[in-house]
């Protein structure tokens, strides 16, 4: 086994959100390469408490890239250096020893602080309850093989899909936008036919949602996409795009 | 105390429709009259907690995470069964209740796995209704693949995040019913006790996670769906914040756990690196319909190997040992968890090993690639393969996949009868947070299978039968039970942020986990429980003396929320040994050394422990009482199960 790596961790610390934060410096060391990023914070955190001081408060759970609970800007990008993974697969490997390691949380006016890299994304729950879903209610439905689906509209459905709502779209972007978000799940309900019925009033009411929360504009750079964790591909904004220019002419069902 | 499962009379087939006719109804405009509490809003929650407001209820749904669509039901990879036969390959309900009940080594009650057979199809319909992009092939219809312990090919799938995406689904429906005001959604708020009125459960007690309040919510039932406690052995495939509060708090309260050595050990996950992890990953089980498992024939190779003078590759044929395909030739590498877990155990304890631990067996793609091609391979495993390079730093499409068995489920949880309420009435258990459907061992594709039965089709049943029932009357908030578990739980809060001992929450749950997993995991024997029971209450004991939490109650503060958390691990992990202790045979997932076959497979005691073990909280340091349901098999032949 490789000998344990050192780091200099600066990270954001703030008490709650309605304290000013600031970066503190740590030191840690015995770091193992196949360690996880997470795993490491956790160490620190162990090491903080054993020492009595407030372990650094961070969202985590599934830790397999799936959850999208983590949300660490990580020398200044969303879930760290690596390409299509979230901070928790992210690998100690991945930095050098004896590097600093600036850590900070999503900084978005749409994604207030609650704690240290908590932040508040529920934005994102009010958009889909504006409309990210097909209206049935639970009960007997027609036969899941009645509707054929082109496998090719069902694989870009499921694409778009794939999004774990993170929100590092928003954090990558200058602008803080949440449009790569919006569209991910505009364009899954927008290929299938079962998403049809509302597609125009869903589009409509989820961009209006999404305005309302206080994201800012898309202005197409495409650094939502480029950082994506699961890489969403910034087509589907185009998509969006052309969903809401549609229903707004046509006015919403 | 007596049980009383309500298991509806009348042929396997028809008992559950004919029990849903004789369910009373909560008249339409009625049932905004009832307030109903959901817990957890994974599968089995939000699935619950949508329908229940589609149907007219006023729901109040609680969760941990941030949002709800971050239950752990997100994580699992490979697919959902259903008997739906679209591949015209034999399958039928009741073939999928009947692998299901012979998975489960024949430890589940007959009734409600019928009943969850028949309910499959709907929950496909139901799915693909919501815009749940399931796999497809080229003609449009969907696609199905087969997993361990089946010979018909019955699960659909999203990739390998078919718990994602069916999550997402339930995700969607609960957030529709949340902005139609039926559902109030409390994200960041941990359920830390149940209130009880009367003998009834009529409410929670919550804290809010991000400003520590204590809050009381009263409601004519309370559904839990708040998953399994795998988390009791430290290392586990479950998120981290998974945990057994919620389910133990309500044993504390009356109502029986069942069950709880009923673990499931899942074969394929990344084997554990260092004493620095926190966490296991997963390795979906759809794997095992290309990979095939192997060791080193002997351990001196085996030994090669692990100092890196071999390289797996350099292995000729002749000295590999394929021994899932060798000893289960019928069902090879896709033989049920429990049997394909301890096989790994069997070979790793021989010597026979891999990787720097010798912890760990192949899972190797080579012919699969050489038979299908690297893109089909792709197609069918690609993020499967890219997460595993990523955690492993090795490339599976090169080298063999390196895994070992890890803690994923658990089968036991709390008791529930046929209307899957628990022993307190009106306190019903939904999904892995009850015990009632996969026996010993759950089979592959069936955890999201049953989430989304109990909550989609099950619950919005049964629980207007006991509504109607109880009538319409409130309880406030302010009636003296909620007061009373106000202050129990402020005080335990206390005591805990008071000890002000020397040693951190997850020192003390590592040295449970290595507890748990060393004596009560994969295999188990009399003398080790003992030795371990002794220990978990001396650990139990320390912890109330000797753990050092900071900061206080009234913020943010993860340590407490964890603290509480193991405190109920390490008194569960008990009750688990108990179990593990009185289940003198072998059956799934629970092995115990001294009832085994010659040929080292599981046996069974039928005429002794046909049975399910429900324990009574007696109190503090009191032994548990076990409660028997004696299991009946009148459709499925009780033999030994044989995958070879």
């Amino acid at each position: 086994m490789e000998k344990g790596r050192t780091y200099t961790l600066k990270i954001w610390r703030q008490n709650n959100s309605s304290s000013k934060g600031a970066f503190k410096t740590y030191t840690i060391e015995n770091i193992s390469p196949g360690s996880s990023f997470l795993e490491m914070l956790d160490i620190l955190n162990n090491e903080l408490e054993a020492k009595g001081e407030d372990p650094v408060h961070f969202d985590h759970d599934c830790r397999e890239g799936i959850c999208g609970m983590c949300s660490l800007f990580v020398n200044g990008r969303p879930h760290g250096p690596e390409e299509e993974i979230t901070a928790c697969q992210l690998h100690m490997r991945s930095f050098k020893d004896g590097e600093t390691i600036v850590i900070e949380p999503w900084r978005a006016k749409a994604f207030p602080v609650i704690k240290d890299l908590v932040v508040d994304r529920s934005a994102f729950d009010r958009i889909i309850q504006a409309g990210g879903f097909i209206s049935v209610n639970t009960g007997p439905l027609p036969d899941a093989n009645e509707i054929p689906i082109p496998k090719q509209n069902a694989d870009l459905a499921m694409d778009a899909a794939a999004c774990i709502g993170c929100g590092a779209c928003v954090a990558a972007c200058k602008n803080a936008s949440a449009m790569l978000f919006v569209s991910a799940k505009v364009s899954q309900l927008a290929l299938l036919p079962q998403g049809n019925a509302e597609r125009k009033r869903r589009a409509l009411a989820m961009v209006d949602q999404m305005d309302q929360e206080g994201f800012g504009a898309c202005s197409n750079t495409g650094a939502c996409a480029a950082e994506c964790p699961k890489g969403i591909d910034l087509t589907n904004i185009a998509r969006l795009n052309r969903e809401y220019l549609t229903a707004s002419f046509a006015g919403a069902e | 105390m007596k049980i009383d499962a309500k298991i509806p009379s009348g042929s396997i087939a028809e008992k559950w429709s004919k029990h849903k006719f004789n369910l009373k109804l909560v008249n339409p405009a009625n049932k905004r009259k009832y307030d109903i509490i959901v817990v957890g809003t994974g599968l089995a929650g939000a699935s619950a907690a949508a329908s229940l407001g589609e149907l007219g209820y006023n729901v109040k749904a609680f969760c941990y995470q941030d949002s709800p669509r971050r239950a752990h039901s997100i994580a699992a990879q490979g697919g959902i069964n259903a008997a739906k036969n679209y591949m015209n390959d034999g399958d039928s309900v009741y073939r999928l209740f009947y692998d299901t009940v012979k998975g489960g080594d024949y430890r589940a009650r007959e009734a409600n796995v019928y009943r969850l057979a028949e309910v499959s199809n709907n929950i496909i319909d139901q799915c693909v209704a919501q815009g749940v992009p399931f796999a497809r092939e080229y003609g449009g219809l969907l696609s199905n693949r087969s997993f361990g312990g089946a010979q018909v090919s019955r699960t659909f799938y999203a990739r390998g995040q078919t718990g994602q995406q069916l999550l997402l689904g339930a995700y969607s429906a609960l957030s529709r019913m949340i902005a139609a005001g039926k559902v109030k959604m409390y994200p960041r708020t941990e359920m830390l006790d149940v209130v009880l009125v009367d003998g009834k459960a009529r409410g929670i007690i919550t804290r809010n996670m991000v400003t520590g309040a204590i809050e009381s919510h009263s409601a004519h039932a309370v559904v839990l769906a708040t998953g399994g406690y795998g988390n009791v052995f430290f290392l586990s495939t479950n998120a981290m914040g998974c945990n057994a509060s919620a389910a133990w708090r309500a044993h504390r309260k009356g109502a029986l756990f069942s069950n709880p050595c009923f673990t499931q050990i899942h074969p394929t996950c990344i084997p554990v690196h260092g004493d620095q992890q926190s966490k296991l990953t997963l390795m979906s089980e759809s794997l095992r319909n290309d990979g095939r498992v192997w060791v080193p024939r002997t351990t001196e190779l085996a030994e090669k190997v692990r100092k890196g003078v071999l390289k797996a590759n350099d292995l000729p044929e002749e000295d590999r040992d394929y021994y899932l395909e060798r000893i289960y030739p019928s069902f090879g590498n896709l033989v049920p968890r429990d049997v394909a877990s301890r096989n790994a155990k069997y070979v790793c304890d021989e010597g026979r090993g891999v990787g720097e631990t010798g912890l760990a067996v192949y899972l190797d793609f080579r012919d699969a690639i050489k038979r299908d091609g690297v893109n089909t391979i792709k197609a069918k495993y690609g993020n499967l393969f890219q997460m595993y390079e990523k955690i492993t730093d090795d490339d599976p499409y090169k080298v063999p996949m390196m895994i070992y068995p890890a803690v994923h489920y658990t089968m036991g949880g709390l008791w529930v009868d046929y209307n899957l309420m628990t022993t307190i009435p009106g306190l019903y258990a939904a999904g892995e947070c009850n015990f009632s459907d996969h026996g010993a061992n759950r089979l592959g594709a069936s955890a999201l299978m049953q989430g989304l039965a109990d909550g989609y089709f099950v619950i919005p049943y049964t629980i207007g039968d006991y509504l109607a029932g109880i009538g319409q009357a409130k309880v406030d908030t302010s009636h003296n039970a909620f007061k009373e578990a106000e202050a129990e739980v402020k005080k335990r809060i206390d005591t805990l942020l008071n000890v002000k001992g020397t040693k951190t929450v997850d020192q003390y749950h590592k040295e449970l986990g290595k507890l748990m997993w060393d004596y009560c995991g994969m295999a188990r024997n009399a003398e080790g429980l003992k030795f371990a029971k002794a220990e978990i209450q001396k650990l139990r004991q320390e912890y109330w003396q000797n753990v050092k939490l900071l900061g206080t109650n009234e913020e943010m503060n993860m340590t407490l929320e964890k603290a509480l958390r193991v405190a109920d691990f390490m008194e569960l992990g008990e009750l688990m040994v108990d179990d593990a202790l009185m289940r003198e045979e072998s059956c799934g997932g629970h092995f115990r050394e001294e009832h085994q076959t010659e040929e080292g497979e599981a046996k069974r005691d039928d005429e002794n422990f046909a049975f399910v073990a429900a324990w009574e909280y007696k109190g503090e340091n009191k032994p548990a009482e076990l409660h028997k349901e004696e299991l009946v098999f009148e459709n499925v032949k009780l033999t030994q199960r044989s995958y070879k």
